[in-house]
C-alpha cells in the first residue's frame, strides 16, 4: 500500500483518511466475502429475532457457563483467520522459488506473519483456555458462579475488543509487520511510521485488561468458593492446574502492560525506553516481553495437561496415578516458569555464565513435565482404556508433545541455539508443542466437556475424522520444517534462492491442506452432533462415568449449577457420591441466590474498544471523549447496589422435578 | 478395593441453606489486583534501574531535583495515609461524618501532592528536561508519572466513595469498598516510599 511519507493529519478524523483502505486486491476480495457473511448474519440474527434473545440470555449474561461458552465460539471464530493467515504464508512459501515473487507482497506478508502469531496466542489459545477453566472450574469445585460474576462478563467483552481491533486493521489501515512480539527498534516508530504497530498495542492492551482481570477472578474463585470439604489436596487436577495458571496470569500480564505502555510512550511521546538513541535500550524490550512470555507459555499448556489428566483418570476408570506428584509438578513449572526467559535470546551475548543458568532451568522445567508424562502412563498401565475421542486426542498428545519436548531441550543447549536460533526448527518446535499440546488439549477437552455444556455428546465419526486429519497433517506440515531449520533455513522469509528447498515447502503446504480437512470436519462435526441431537442426548449428566463433580449435575446444568451444596471427603467426589449412592440429594428446595445479569460489561469495554481505535488513529478528541466515557460508566456502573436476586424456590422444584423425570425414564 | 470402607465418610450434600457472605471473596480479590500493580510498579522500578544513568549527556538527578519539594510532597502523602486510617477508625466506630471528614482531609492531601507533582514535572518540562531528553527522563517521568497517575484515580474514587456514603451510609457493601480504597491508598504510599528512596535520594548521593 502506498503510505505518504508524511501522513496528514486532521483534528476530525487524526490519520484516518482514503489511505487507509489497502491497495490490496485479495484484501478487497476478503473483505467482499465478510461482508457477505456478516450481513447475512445480521439479516438471520434479524428474521429469527435473535437480537433481543442474544442481548438477554448471552451477551448480558453472568453465568460462568455462557461466558466460558462466549469465550470458546470467539475463539473459534478467530481460529478460522488465524488458519487462513497460516495457509496463505505456507501457500506463499511454497511458490516464491525460481525467481516467482509468490503472490503476496512484502508489506502484506509481514503483516499476515504477525497476524497469525499474534491471533493464535491472544485470540484463539488464551481466550480457548479461559472459557474452558470458566465453564468447568466453577462447576468441579461445587459453586454456583464465580468470585465476580460482572468482572467475568466484563473481561470477556474487553478480550471481545482486543479481537474486534486486531480484525479491523485487516481492513482499515494494515497490521503490524513485526512478528508477533514486535521488537524495538523495528516496532519504532522510525521503522513502523504507520498505524500497524499501534493495532498490536491497543489490540493488546485491550484484550490485556480483561485477560488479567479474568485471572484475578478464577484464582479468587479457586481459594475461596470450594465446596466444604474440599481441601486443596482434594481439588481436582484440572482446578489445580487453571488455579497455576490463573497466578502466572496474574504475576505476568502487568508485565506485558507495562512493556507495552513503555512502547507506547515511544511511539506516541517521544521518550526513549527501547530507541536506539539518547539512552535508550533496545534489548531491554525483548527481555521484559519474554518474561511476561515464557510464563505465557505455561499459562497455555498447564490447564491442558489438566485436561489430559481428567479425560485419563475418566476413559481408564481409575484414579489417577501419583495425584500429589502431579500437584508438585504443576506447581513446579509454575515458579520454573519465571527463571528460563533468557533462552529466547542465547543470541543476545550475554555471556556463557548466564547463558548456562538459563539453559540449565531450561532443561529442568522438562522434568516435572516428564514426571506428568510418566502418571499418565501409569493411569493408563493396565487398565481398561476406553479408546473415545478425548482420550484419543491424549494418546496423540502424549507422542507428539514429547517430540516437540524433546527438541526443546535441545534448543536448551546454548551452542545449539546459536545455530538454531531463529531458524524453522524453532518454529517447528513451538508448533510442536502449542498444536500437539494446546490444541489436541482443546480438542479433547471439548469432546469431553461438550456433552456437559449442550447435553449431547459430538459425533465419533466426524470427530474422528478430524482427529486423524490432524494428526497427519500436523506431522506433514511441520516435519519438513524441522528438516529445514536443521539446514539453516530462517524462519519469516518471503522468497527463496535455493531451489533445492522447495519440496519441502510443498510437502509441508500439503500437510496444511490435510489440517485443513480436519478443521473443515471438526465443524461438520458440529453441525452432524447439533441435527442428530437426539440420538446422542445425554439424560444423565455424566456420559463418561466421570469422577469430579461437574458430572453430578444435569447436563447442560442449571443456571445455579448445583440445587444443594456437594460435600467433599476425598479427591474425586463424584466417583465416591456413586460408590455411596448419594448422587440426589432430597430435602426441601430453597430459593438460591444468584448474580443479576448486566450490559455494563457490554458498554464500558465497547467505549474502551472505541478509546482504542481513536488512539491508534490519533483521533485525540474521540480518544478523551471514550476514555471519559468508560470512565463515567464504571462509576455509574458502582451505583448500582442491587446486583442479586433469588431464584424462587418453586423454580427450583420444577427444574429438579424434570431432571427426576428424565432419570426415571432411562432407568437411572 | 479391599481397603476401602464400605460405610460412607458422611453426607455428600450440604441440604441445609449455604450461606455465602455477600463480598467475602472482594478483600482477597482486590489484594491480588493489588499485587498485580505492584508487579507493574516493578517492572518500571527496574527500568528506572537500567536506565536510570542514561543521561545522553542532559541533566542528571542532582541538576534537576529538589529534595525539598519532594520532602514536602512526601509528607503530603504520608500525612494522607494517616488520615485515611483515621476515615477507616471512624468507619468502625460508625460515624458516617467522622469517616466523610477524614476523607475530605485525605482528599485534600492527595490533591496537593497532585499539585506539587505537576509543577515539578513542568517545572522539568520548562528547563528542558523532559521525557523525551533522554532514558533516565523517560524512565523517571514513567515511574513518577504512573504513581501520580494511581493517585489521581484514587482521588477520584476518593470522591465517588464519599458521595456513595452520603447517600446510602455505612452500609455493608460501602464498608467494602472503603477498606479497598484503604488498600490502595497505603499501596501507594508504600510505593512512593521506593520512589523517594530509589529515584530521588539515591539520586542525589
Amino acid at each position: 500500500m502506498a503510505i505518504p511519507s508524511e501522513i496528514p493529519t486532521t483534528f476530525l478524523l487524526g490519520r484516518l483518511d482514503w489511505h487507509a483502505v489497502p491497495q490490496d486486491p485479495i484484501v478487497w476480495a476478503t473483505g467482499v466475502v465478510v461482508a457477505i457473511g456478516g450481513v447475512a448474519m445480521l439479516w438471520m440474527l434479524h428474521k429469527y429475532r435473535l437480537w433481543s434473545y442474544l442481548w438477554t440470555e448471552w451477551f448480558t449474561s453472568v453465568d460462568h457457563k455462557k461466558i466460558g461458552i462466549m469465550y470458546i465460539v470467539l475463539a473459534l471464530v478467530m481460529f478460522v483467520r488465524g488458519f487462513a493467515d497460516a495457509i496463505m504464508m505456507r501457500l506463499q512459501q511454497a511458490m516464491a522459488f525460481n525467481g516467482s515473487e509468490g503472490y503476496l507482497n512484502a508489506h502484506h506478508y509481514d503483516q499476515v506473519f504477525s497476524a497469525h502469531g499474534v491471533i493464535m496466542i491472544f485470540f484463539v489459545a488464551m481466550p480457548f483456555v479461559t472459557g474452558l477453566m470458566n465453564f468447568v472450574v466453577p462447576l468441579q469445585i461445587g459453586a454456583r458462579d464465580v468470585s465476580f460474576p460482572f468482572l467475568n462478563n466484563f473481561s470477556f467483552w474487553m478480550t471481545v475488543g482486543g479481537a474486534v481491533l486486531t480484525m479491523m486493521s485487516l481492513f482499515v489501515g494494515e497490521f503490524a509487520q513485526t512478528g508477533w512480539l514486535a521488537f524495538p527498534p523495528l516496532s519504532g516508530l522510525g521503522y513502523s511510521p504507520y498505524v500497524g504497530v499501534d493495532y498490536y498495542i491497543w489490540g493488546l492492551q485491550v484484550a490485556g485488561v480483561g485477560t488479567t482481570l479474568s485471572g484475578i477472578n478464577l484464582l479468587v474463585t479457586i481459594i475461596k468458593m470450594r465446596a466444604p470439604g474440599m481441601t486443596m489436596m482434594r481439588m481436582p487436577i484440572f482446578t489445580w492446574t487453571a488455579l497455576c495458571t490463573n497466578i502466572l496470569i496474574v504475576a505476568s500480564f502487568p508485565v506485558l502492560t507495562a512493556t507495552l505502555v513503555l512502547l507506547t510512550l515511544d511511539r506516541y511521546v517521544g521518550t526513549n525506553f527501547f530507541t536506539n538513541d539518547l539512552g535508550g535500550n533496545a534489548m531491554m524490550y525483548v527481555n521484559l516481553i519474554w518474561i511476561w512470555g515464557h510464563p505465557e507459555v505455561y499459562i497455555l499448556i498447564l490447564p491442558l495437561f489438566g485436561v489430559y489428566s481428567e479425560v485419563v483418570a475418566t476413559f481408564t476408570g481409575k484414579r489417577l496415578f501419583g495425584y500429589t506428584s502431579m500437584v508438585y509438578a504443576t506447581v513446579c513449572i509454575t515458579i520454573l516458569s519465571y527463571l528460563v526467559w533468557l533462552h529466547h535470546f542465547f543470541t543476545m551475548g550475554s555471556g556463557a555464565s548466564v547463558n548456562s543458568f538459563f539453559g540449565i532451568t531450561t532443561m529442568i522445567i522438562s522434568v516435572p513435565t516428564g514426571a506428568k508424562i510418566f502418571n499418565w502412563l501409569f493411569t493408563m498401565y493396565r487398565s481398561r482404556i476406553r479408546f473415545e475421542l478425548p482420550m484419543m486426542w491424549t494418546v496423540a498428545f502424549m507422542l507428539t508433545f514429547v517430540i516437540g519436548g524433546m527438541t526443546g531441550v535441545l534448543l536448551a543447549v546454548p551452542p545449539a541455539d546459536f545455530v538454531l536460533h531463529n531458524s524453522l526448527f524453532l518454529v517447528a518446535h513451538f508448533h510442536n508443542v502449542i498444536i500437539g499440546g494446546v490444541l489436541f488439549g482443546l480438542f479433547a477437552a471439548v469432546n469431553y466437556w461438550w456433552p456437559k455444556a449442550f447435553g449431547f455428546r459430538l459425533d465419533a465419526f466426524w470427530g474422528k475424522v478430524s482427529f486423524w486429519f490432524w494428526v497427519v497433517g500436523f506431522w506433514t506440515a511441520f516435519a519438513p520444517l524441522y528438516i529445514l531449520g536443521l539446514m539453516g533455513v530462517t524462519r519469516r522469509v518471503r522468497v527463496f534462492d535455493d531451489p533445492s528447498l522447495q519440496i519441502w515447502f510443498v510437502i509441508a503446504a500439503f500437510g496444511a491442506a490435510l489440517i485443513a480437512v480436519g478443521i473443515a470436519a471438526m465443524f461438520v462435526q458440529f453441525a452432524v452432533s447439533i441435527r442428530n441431537r437426539d440420538t446422542l442426548r445425554d439424560v444423565t449428566g455424566d456420559p463418561w462415568d466421570g469422577r469430579t463433580l461437574e458430572w453430578a449435575t444435569s447436563s447442560p446444568p442449571p443456571a445455579y449449577n448445583f440445587a444443594f451444596t456437594p460435600v467433599s471427603h476425598g479427591l474425586d467426589t463424584w466417583w465416591d457420591m456413586k460408590r455411596f449412592g448419594q448422587t440426589r440429594p432430597r430435602a426441601e428446595y430453597l430459593p438460591i441466590h444468584m448474580p443479576r445479569n448486566t450490559g455494563a460489561g457490554v458498554i464500558i469495554a465497547g467505549l474502551a474498544t472505541v478509546c482504542g481505535f481513536a488512539l491508534v488513529w490519533y483521533i485525540w478528541w474521540l480518544a478523551a471523549l471514550s476514555f471519559a466515557g468508560v470512565v463515567i460508566a464504571s462509576i455509574v456502573h458502582t451505583f448500582n447496589y442491587g446486583r442479586d436476586y433469588h431464584i424462587p424456590a418453586a423454580e427450583v422444584r420444577a427444574t429438579e422435578a424434570a431432571r427426576d423425570r428424565q432419570l426415571s425414564a432411562q432407568g437411572a | 478395593m479391599s481397603t476401602v470402607s464400605q460405610t460412607p465418610p458422611g453426607d455428600f450434600w450440604e441440604v441445609e441453606p449455604h450461606h455465602h457472605h455477600e463480598g467475602a471473596s472482594t478483600s482477597i480479590g482486590f489484594w491480588v489486583y493489588l499485587m498485580s500493580d505492584c508487579l507493574m510498579f516493578a517492572i518500571l522500578f527496574a527500568v528506572f534501574g537500567v536506565l536510570g544513568t542514561s543521561y545522553a549527556a542532559g541533566p542528571g538527578p542532582k541538576d534537576l531535583f529538589d529534595l525539598e519539594l519532594v520532602a514536602l510532597n512526601t509528607a503530603f502523602l504520608l500525612l494522607s495515609s494517616i488520615t485515611y486510617g483515621f476515615a477507616m477508625l471512624a468507619m468502625v466506630k460508625g460515624s458516617r461524618n467522622g469517616t466523610l471528614a477524614w476523607l475530605a482531609v485525605t482528599l485534600v492531601f492527595g490533591l496537593s501532592f497532585l499539585a506539587v507533582e505537576l509543577y515539578e514535572f513542568n517545572h522539568l518540562i520548562h528547563l528542558g528536561a523532559g521525557p523525551q531528553r533522554s532514558a533516565f527522563l523517560s524512565s523517571f517521568f514513567a515511574l513518577v508519572g504512573t504513581h501520580g497517575l494511581h493517585v489521581a484515580f484514587g482521588c477520584l474514587w476518593l470522591v465517588t466513595l464519599m458521595i456513595q456514603v452520603g447517600q446510602r451510609g455505612l452500609i455493608d457493601a460501602n464498608r467494602r469498598r472503603l477498606s479497598c480504597l484503604s488498600m490502595f491508598w497505603h499501596f501507594l504510599d508504600v510505593i512512593w516510599i521506593g520512589v523517594f528512596t530509589f529515584v530521588y535520594l539515591l539520586g542525589m548521593i
